[in-house]
């Protein structure tokens, strides 16, 4: 693999019976084959990863094609599939989307370098895995009170204001009040909570206005529990939703903190 | 109204093959996941460069209604 391939990298995982198989079963990006590059002596982690055309992945061609909606998608969710099909088997830690290397030395060479740091988060977030808990406030409806007849057409459309207002005031206290009812759930059942930024745009789904997008580091067998607590978290609450996804390979929470992050 | 119709039934199984929403995963890929200085990956600052335009591209930049807990980038939080 040298020139014309590069070694796009999706994950960092704790090596098992039988993973070398499941990987190289997996279609990467660009729909190669996907293997395990391990550490020079072998260890305690691997990382899975399949060859891709330079041309494509080089450092202008990504650039160029991440601004592209339908070739960002596609790469998503064929890296997505990859690191489902690894976490149905092992721990893994989730690598940020286009990490490309020239070629499966130089993977190792950073298998080697941060061997003891990638096995002691793996061995953290072992048997732990991530929930998205959405909150939405519904998009106010037209207020049901009419204005008093006597009205002028300025004073009605300030009473017309006024009456949104109160409604999406109504909203957010009832989305607060879920929030603390997470919190709470979360204290009980959850281990780390990452917030994302709120959810806007075209690619939002709707209906509502997302006030709060975080995602929850939770063990397994606290699963249930936490997802029936989430779920509760907006009963007798009128104008508030709450959507949960997941469970996700622990994607937020693969480095311990962003300060991290930035070491080579 | 309480969860949406898409809850997993069993939310302790293994991760389902499903069709997550795009902006999820995008919040994931992009927002989160251990980054590596790459030879070819573009650096942090691409990344987040590729991500603000990205944003723009997809976002209809609504101010009108901010939301009173938006918090900007991803930010670990230890629970309490």
């Amino acid at each position: 693999m040298t020139g014309l391939y590069l070694a796009y990298t999706y994950a960092v995982a704790r090596p098992t019976d039988g993973l070398h198989r499941v990987a190289t079963t997996l279609s990467g990006v660009a729909g190669a084959r996907a293997h395990l590059v391990e550490p020079t002596d072998a260890g305690e982690v691997v990382a899975v990863v399949s060859p891709v055309p330079a041309a494509d992945f080089d450092e202008a061609a990504l650039r160029h094609h991440l601004e592209e909606l339908t070739w960002l998608e596609e790469i998503a969710r064929a890296h997505h599939h990859v690191i489902e099909e690894i976490a149905a088997h092992t721990t893994v830690l989730p690598l940020r989307l286009a990490t490309v290397y020239l070629d499966d030395d130089r993977v190792r060479a950073v298998l080697d370098a941060r061997h003891d740091a990638f096995r002691e988060r793996l061995s953290q977030l072992a048997g732990r895995l991530e929930w998205g808990v959405k909150l939405y406030i519904d998009t106010p409806a037209a207020p049901l009170t009419a204005p008093p007849q006597d009205l002028g057409p300025g004073r009605a459309y300030l009473h017309h204001r006024r009456a949104e207002q109160d409604l999406r005031q109504a909203g957010y206290q009832a989305a607060q009040t879920a929030a603390e009812r997470i919190d709470a759930a979360a204290r009980l059942h959850a281990i780390d909570r990452v917030r994302h930024r709120v959810q806007q745009g075209e690619l939002a789904p709707g209906p509502g206005t997302n006030v709060t997008n975080d995602a929850y580091l939770v063990e397994t067998e606290h699963a249930d529990a936490f997802h029936a607590a989430v779920v509760r978290s907006t009963d007798d609450l009128p104008g508030v939703r709450v959507d949960i996804t997941g469970p996700w390979a622990p994607y937020s929470f693969a480095t311990p903190h962003q300060d991290e992050e930035s070491a080579p | 109204m309480t969860a949406s119709d898409r809850l997993p039934t069993n939310p302790g199984a293994p991760l389902p093959q499903r069709q997550v929403a795009l902006i999820d995963l995008l919040d994931r890929l992009l927002g989160s996941g251990v980054v590596l200085n790459g030879d070819i990956v573009l650096s942090i600052a691409d990344i987040d460069l590729v991500r603000i335009s990205l944003r723009a591209l997809i976002m209809s930049i609504s101010e009108q209604h901010p939301a009173p807990w938006t918090t900007g980038a991803a930010q670990p939080r230890a629970l309490p």
